[in-house]
């Protein structure tokens, strides 16, 4: 299964893929786009990637995954244009139990946050356009390596539409 | 008899995302004195491309789809990516 995909992605699909007759527990994250985004309403995004290795780097991380726990794993992110709900990664992590699945599907999704080369371009409801840095809180364009908190998302505002 | 070694190596340099729009590029091949490391390609990154100073010092970088760091190696013909901060998921 390719790891980026420039169609829906259906989580279903990722699920059947992990599932087997000897595996009772399968762990299943599913991303959607979100509404808002530091306080903006946001209309729709695109995500695009350094393919040929965001691809490589996702196969690494569900390999690396797949060393540590018992688990099978499969992922896709989403590229392209996306609506509000539109789903943009699933990973599904299928185990004999569920401890391993849940452990595996939280390392692999928190892996790709952190090292696949994927970027995020926000459309407002009030017209602007920016690419969206998770390392930078103030909303300034650019940002430092290392020093990424994935639950303080912000905005670099790049500019200003009508 | 001596031989002045001044070997020079060729690499692509591949912009994305916020970068692409500073420089206006999104691919472009550098010359850099052997040898050369990652931190050379952004010194001469932000040094010749247009508006390249607007890329910060310190990118996350990626050598031959590898995750690098300044200090790591570059050899003619490598490509080198310059990222900025991810936001995937």
């Amino acid at each position: 299964m390719e790891h980026l995909s420039h169609q829906p992605v259906d989580p279903a699909s990722l699920i059947a893929a992990v599932q087997t007759p000897e595996r009772g527990g399968i762990a299943v994250f599913v991303g959607v786009v979100r509404d808002h985004q530091a306080g903006r309403t946001v209309a729709r995004l695109e995500y695009s990637a350094y393919e040929p290795m965001a691809e490589a780097e996702c196969a690494r991380i569900v390999a690396e995954a797949a060393a540590r726990w018992p688990v099978s794993v499969a992922m896709q992110h989403r590229l392209g244009a996306l609506a509000i709900g539109d789903v943009a990664v699933v990973v599904a992590a299928a185990s004999a139990h569920r401890a391993e699945a849940f452990a595996a599907c939280r390392s692999v999704i928190d892996a790709v946050k952190r090292r696949v080369p994927v970027w995020k371009k926000e459309f407002y409801a009030d017209g602007t356009v920016a690419w969206v840095d998770p390392t930078d809180a103030d909303g300034r364009a650019g940002g430092q390596a290392g020093s990424e908190g994935p639950d303080s998302m912000s905005s670099s505002l790049l500019r200003s539409g009508k | 008899m001596t031989a002045v070694q001044t070997s020079t190596i060729r690499v692509r340099l591949l912009l994305f995302a916020s970068y692409a729009d500073l420089v206006g590029q999104e691919s472009v091949e550098l010359v850099l004195r052997a040898p050369a490391t990652v931190a050379d390609v952004v010194r001469q990154a932000r040094a010749v491309l247009p508006a390249g100073d607007r890329i910060p010092e310190r990118p996350l970088a990626a050598v031959n789809l590898l995750h690098g760091k300044l200090d790591s190696p570059v050899s003619d013909g490598d490509e080198v990516a310059l990222l900025p901060p991810l936001a995937g998921g």
